[in-house]
């Protein structure tokens, strides 16, 4: 059963039912769930998480859905990865890396939308949607196949093809946009207000955004029961890294783990970083911009979840910096070229973040840092299409070896 | 008649200039606003527009030409 007393209007604080509903009808500030957390307290344990399933949901009792009848596709318990080669690289000593590059469709958009398909489900709708760049159109199709709901996926017209195929196979209603960004966005806000459909990160947002807690619970839980030092995320909306941030203080206030706080460090691409841009300048008033990134999975020129992203930076003495376009791919190769890691370009934005933030001297050398790794590279190949350069042979060894000895004449030279 | 709820982002050059309540002499819309934070840098406000489609959809194309940034209250939907 799920412990959900209420939404709350994270402005002005006025409680809502737990209804299909995102916006304060006072203020028109966000709603965000509230749990009964004595009742939780009441019934988890390490012990009761340690014997769930091996995904998300063993954290279900934190979660705003009904577990028993879950959308699910086996999202979550993503391994955690005893950093040695990057580490070494960097002059760390207890680097971690959080590979959620592995999720069922290759992000960790699998486990809001996993929380946000139960939820519509629960709700009566037969219908989920939502507008998107890539990850997060491939895991609402793979949802709505999983839960036997129909969905409507919205894309720009101009999407790579890569990640269309990759919402496509699940059979939704793929909808190609022609226009702008700010006018899929607009499209996709009137459509919420006139279609009976649950749109995971409109209407149904507030339990969606829940999902990303996970992230910290299974941290937590790898390390042995112990938040990190500090955790490097990417950001777009900044959702994702408010929630960590709640995750390891729930657990901390549940007695699960101890109170250690970590800090909290965002990272943006300099092409769309409205975020750190309010960061740098000390203020918690985030100016919109034009996304101009190759880090498309963090384009989000107006972050819904701006200010609350600077004020978990506060909070937890965190930080933040922006890394340059140039040096997005640098980050994709040395984490694939150090770890075996194949990562897409949030990832990259991820690494580059965490090489800046180490150079700042804001990570000491022998404290427990995890890297949050949220997206694959196979989604974004065209990104770091440069690293294919194959020796071309006859097949004949004599061919193979001449090729060979140049390929190391022409290495040893640089 | 309709209602819609949005957001707009004033550049330091525009704080100045009373652009909502132009918006709704011009348009014929009541403009109720809901939350605003207008500093002489920057401001935004969130409010609510009320009243025909025709003259909402045209009142926000002003608004954008005169260099104010219009966004939906809840940010941007569209995700990677």
């Amino acid at each position: 059963m799920a412990y959900v007393s209420a939404l709350r209007c994270r402005s002005c604080g006025r409680d809502y039912k737990v209804e299909p509903i995102n916006v304060c009808e006072f203020c028109f500030g966000p709603l965000e769930v509230v749990y009964d957390y004595e009742a939780i307290a009441r019934n988890i344990s390490r012990e009761r998480i340690a014997q769930g399933p091996l995904s998300m949901w063993r954290y279900q009792d934190l979660l705003p859905v009904d577990a028993a009848d879950a959308v699910d596709i086996g999202a979550g318990f993503t391994p955690l990865i005893k950093s040695v080669n990057l580490a070494k690289a960097l002059g760390l000593s207890n680097l971690y890396i959080k590979n959620d590059a592995v999720n069922p469709s290759y992000s960790f958009k699998d486990r809001v939308v996993s929380v946000a398909a139960t939820k519509a489900r629960e709700f009566g709708f037969d219908t989920i949607a939502c507008a998107s760049t890539g990850n997060l159109a491939c895991s609402v199709a793979a949802h709505a196949a999983r839960g036997g709901m129909k969905s409507y996926v919205f894309i720009p017209a101009n999407l790579e093809r890569g990640k269309v195929v990759g919402a496509a196979i699940y059979d939704p209603t793929l909808v190609a946009v022609e226009g702008s960004y700010d006018e899929v966005n607009r499209l996709c806000s009137e459509l919420a207000d006139s279609y009976h459909w649950a749109f995971v990160n409109i209407n149904i947002r507030p339990y969606y955004a829940e999902g990303s807690k996970t992230l910290a619970y299974e941290v937590a839980e790898q390390l042995g029961w112990r938040a990190p030092d500090h955790a490097i995320v990417p950001l777009a909306s900044g959702s994702m890294f408010t929630k960590i941030w709640k995750g390891f203080n729930e657990m901390a206030d549940l007695g699960l783990i101890s109170k250690k706080a970590t800090s909290m460090h965002a990272t943006q691409a300099a092409g769309c970083s409205p975020i750190i841009e309010a960061y740098e300048a000390g203020t918690l008033h985030v100016r919109p911009v034009r996304p101009n990134t190759i880090a498309k999975s963090l384009a989000i020129g107006n972050p819904a979840d701006g200010l609350f992203a600077l004020k978990t930076i506060q909070d937890s003495d965190g930080s933040g910096t922006s890394v340059p376009e140039e040096d997005i791919v640098d980050g994709i190769k040395l984490l694939a070229e150090t770890e075996g890691v194949f990562t897409e370009t949030a990832g990259g934005v991820a690494v580059a973040g965490l090489k800046r933030l180490v150079e700042l001297e804001r990570i000491g050398p022998d404290e427990v840092t995890v890297l949050y790794i949220t997206g694959n590279g196979l989604k974004t190949q065209e990104a770091v299409e440069e690293v294919v350069n194959p020796l071309m042979v006859n097949p004949t060894i004599e061919s193979f070896e001449a090729e060979l000895q140049k390929r190391t004449n022409s290495t040893n030279a640089r | 008649m309709a209602l819609k709820r949005i957001k707009f982002t004033f550049p330091t050059q525009l704080i100045q200039e009373p652009i909502i309540y132009q918006l709704g002499r011009k348009y014929k819309l009541v403009t109720n606003i809901r939350r605003a934070d207008v500093r002489e840098d920057m401001g935004w406000v969130i409010l609510e527009l009320d009243g025909d489609q025709k003259e909402i959809d045209q009142g926000l194309e002003w608004v954008a030409t005169k260099g104010v940034r219009v966004d939906p209250v809840s940010g941007d939907i569209i995700e990677g």
